[in-house]
């Protein structure tokens, strides 16, 4: 279903290089199993009980997860395979409970010859730095061929021993069961001579040296069908679970399904689960550049950066056409056109649509540049000729520079004129309706005005407004206010009242208005006070001493 | 008055001058095939062999004459103060401070480089004009397109031809020719793509200027790259040759198939009633 949830949730198989199969089994295991790698090399001998002492074989079942000993490297353990006595913990973990007695069994299966090859990095004297010997140990080629398990049959070995091996391995899996499997680990096969399993845990991070440096993923044509077919597939479970019709189920319909089964507290929509189309998450790619016989498609495709140069050549093109326009009328001796396209309300294309629009990225050099020559097309006296080219990079800049309408008069039930303004002062919010043929009664939600503002200040904030038009007795007001205090309702009713007034007034009037201040929002709030301060300005009383 | 003062050869000694131009190979000489793209056995023999018999095959020399060079002032170098060392073989003489190039060689010279041309486009192959006069950049892009070749007229990235599988993907095919319509950058050091092209075994082919060094060039062509003139001359002369080439080897091949159909109908007349579908 959602699967891009769920391997987010799961360990991440793909991770680990060469090791897909064994774990993909194991990560797909209710309980949390964190042993990661088997490796074992087909000429391995596990020794025989009789002529050994115990193997040092490291069950990782959760129990013994306190006895275990740190990894050593295969110098070590070829230093150390001499060793007269086996490290105790192994051994006391050796003999707990658990896949002993198909051990036993794996003892007395497994006598085979020591390795005809010896090992690298044992004994041998290399001059090479010692950061190659910690990433060495790291390498695929140290750690042999997988062995899968019943699931995933991983490669066969051609040799016998290994196929004696792999099947002992998969008993010996079987028998421990999905719960707390305890898989034997390898120690390490170090030189010839009696040779020991080890544990070696990889990821790729430990062999690339650079991942980063690879750049973004790539994504094949492959990859984005199958991620396509999988989301219809998922698509039509979802549904199904939710008890609605495969058939009609939207995106809208997915994502609620989605907020509702994986609910999220996360601030970040995009943090959020969520179930999209796979052309909606993976970024649109190029696809190869070139055909079969290994020519490529576009003519600038050895500069690098085919769209933008053959956009720079196309441009320059329509510029050469422009000017042998303007030649053949200056020889007919006619005026070149005098229509200049307004750019007053558009903008060029920014440097990111122009990236996704060609699908390369730019420099800002380059985009600077191309945006020079595109006003230098548009400067010229016959540049409205490829206008329909030129208009394919601008965009129109909305709303910035409208002017701003005043309503016209509106006439009530008895044909008395009124206009309506809103207005806001700090917290405080006011609707008021002036209308015509008054005498100056005010009314603020419901209660006259000079019970409502008792204060002089207030009501002659009220006032300003009429008295600067000379309209002070001629008009009735209804408003109402909510929020802030005293002094901001007031602010907020002078606001609206003057914005009302415009209707009831000429241009030029308005105009007066608006340079004395009336008809602009005061952007005056209550500052924030700030730590490590009293108040907002206000520092803590400072002390010399 | 005085007399005008006439052109000075230049003195130099026998050494100096250009060894006898070499013959172009024989007719048992074959050259190596463009790519990972061979063609079957029974094709190669006779398409890629048949134009390496003639020096001339595809009649380059009738494209330009002397006359067409001169009035296209391919003759006028730099002046005297910026020839280079290596451009003195070509250089007939100097007038005013001004070297004269020596069209008698720059004829030689394009009728190699262009039947060189021919042969590769006729072979298929992917050829890249490089030009980095800004006032030229147009014309050689559009050159470029009209005969399906490819350009590069912008700033030269370090890493094309000598990291190309980074920077353009794994399995990217390189080009098998460089035409160098003006061989100096816009500092007036010699083209990165010339030492590059060097590194990569790609052969060149470029105009080499009085000011230019035509050391690493493999077909050089002593001749002007400023004027607007000589270059239009130049992109003609390419376009020409690239399209008759691959017009003839279009020809070839559809001349082949049938040839190749006839036999394979002819040799085995007794399948024909069997229906057999061998072509």
């Amino acid at each position: 279903m959602c699967r891009r949830v769920l391997s987010k949730c799961s360990l991440n198989t793909s991770r680990l290089g060469a090791v897909p199969t064994a774990l993909g089994s194991l990560s797909r295991c209710p309980t949390p199993l964190w042993v990661q790698t088997l490796s074992l090399t087909p000429s391995l001998t596990l020794p025989c009980p009789s002529s050994m002492p115990s193997p040092r074989v490291l069950s990782l079942s959760p129990e013994s997860r306190a006895q275990r000993l740190p990894l050593r490297s295969p110098r070590e353990g070829a230093a150390g395979r001499h060793d007269a006595s086996p490290q105790p913990a192994l051994l006391g973990a050796e003999q707990t409970q658990g896949p002993q007695p198909p051990l036993q069994h794996l003892h007395l299966h497994l006598h085979l010859p020591p390795p005809a090859l010896p090992m690298p990095g044992a004994g041998q004297r290399h001059p090479r730095p010692p950061s190659w010997r910690r990433s060495a140990q790291a390498r695929l080629r140290l750690c042999p061929p997988i062995v899968g398990t019943e699931a995933f049959p991983g490669p066969c070995c051609a040799e016998p021993g290994a196929a004696v091996m792999a099947a002992a391995l998969r008993r010996l899996l079987r028998a421990g069961g999905r719960r707390g499997a305890a898989l034997v680990a390898a120690a390490a096969a170090c030189g010839p001579g009696p040779q020991t399993l080890r544990l070696i845990y990889t990821t790729t991070a430990a062999w690339k040296k650079n991942v980063a440096a690879s750049g973004p993923e790539k994504y094949t044509e492959a990859f984005i069908k199958k991620q396509i077919e999988e989301f219809n597939l998922g698509k039509r479970h979802l549904a199904n679970m939710m008890g609605e019709d495969p058939e009609t189920f939207t995106q809208e319909d997915i994502d609620r399904a989605i907020a509702y089964l994986f609910p999220s507290g996360l601030f970040d929509k995009r943090a959020r689960p969520m179930m999209k189309h796979p052309t909606e998450i993976f970024p649109e790619q190029r696809k190869i550049q070139w055909g079969e016989d290994g020519r490529p498609f576009h003519f600038l495709f050895y500069t690098g950066k085919q769209s933008y140069y053959s956009l720079m050549h196309d441009t320059y093109e329509k510029l050469l056409n422009v000017q042998k326009h303007q030649d053949q009328l200056a020889a007919q001796d006619l005026p070149p056109q005098k229509e200049k396209k307004n750019l007053v309300g558009s903008r060029w294309l920014t440097k990111t649509e122009l990236e996704e629009m060609l699908l390369e990225k730019l420099s800002d050099d380059d985009y600077s540049r191309f945006i020079q020559l595109l006003q230098k097309l548009v400067m010229m006296p016959c540049g409205n000729i490829e206008e329909n080219y030129i208009k394919k990079f601008s965009r129109e800049i909305s709303a910035q520079l409208q002017k701003v309408v005043i309503e016209p008069l509106k006439y009530d039930e008895q044909g008395v004129a009124f206009s309506t303004g809103e207005g806001r002062r700090k917290t405080s919010r006011a609707t008021v309706a002036v209308y015509d043929n008054g005498t100056g009664k005010i009314t603020v939600n419901g209660i006259d005005v000079l019970h409502y503002f008792p204060v002089l200040q207030d009501r002659e904030q009220l006032l300003f407004p009429f008295q600067f038009l000379d309209r002070v007795g001629k008009h009735d007001m209804v408003c109402t206010v909510s929020g802030g205090g005293r002094s901001s309702q007031a602010g907020a009713i002078r606001l609206a009242s003057a914005k009302a007034l415009r209707s009831f007034v000429t241009e030029k009037e308005v105009e007066f208005m608006r340079q004395a201040g009336l008809l602009t929002v005061d952007p005056r709030v209550k500052e924030r006070k700030k730590p490590g301060q009293e108040g907002a300005r206000r520092k803590f009383t400072w002390k010399k001493r | 008055t005085e007399p005008c003062p006439a052109v000075r050869p230049l003195s130099f000694s026998p050494r100096s001058r250009p060894p006898a131009l070499q013959q172009p190979p024989g007719p048992g000489a074959v050259l190596p095939s463009p790519g990972p793209f061979p063609l079957s056995r029974a094709a190669g023999d006779g398409l890629l062999s048949e134009p390496l018999g003639h020096p001339d095959f595809f009649n380059v020399k009738e494209l330009f004459s002397m006359k067409d060079l001169f009035s296209a002032r391919v003759h006028l170098g730099h002046k005297k103060g910026c020839r280079h060392r290596f451009m003195e073989p070509y250089i007939f003489g100097c007038r005013l401070d001004q070297d004269i190039i020596d069209l008698d060689q720059t004829m030689d010279h394009l009728q190699l480089a262009l039947n060189f041309t021919a042969h590769i486009a006729y072979r298929k192959g992917i050829i890249l004009f490089v030009s980095r006069n800004r006032q030229f950049c147009h014309l050689v892009e559009s050159t470029a397109r009209e005969c399906g070749e490819y350009a590069h007229t912008r700033y030269w990235q370090g890493g094309l031809l000598t990291n190309a599988h980074i920077q353009f993907g794994a399995g990217v095919r390189l080009p098998d020719l460089i035409i160098f319509l003006s061989s100096l950058n816009n500092v007036f050091e010699p083209h990165v793509a010339i030492r590059d092209a060097a590194k990569m075994n790609i052969p060149t082919v470029g105009v080499v200027d009085t000011n230019c060094n035509p050391c690493l060039i493999t077909y050089p062509i002593p001749g002007n790259d400023d004027s607007p003139t000589a270059m239009e001359l130049y992109c003609k002369l390419f376009k020409m040759t690239i399209i008759r080439a691959k017009d003839y080897r279009k020809q070839r091949e559809v001349f082949h198939k049938l040839q190749s159909k006839e036999e394979g109908g002819c040799a085995r007349p007794a399948c024909a009633s069997r229906g057999c579908r061998a072509p």
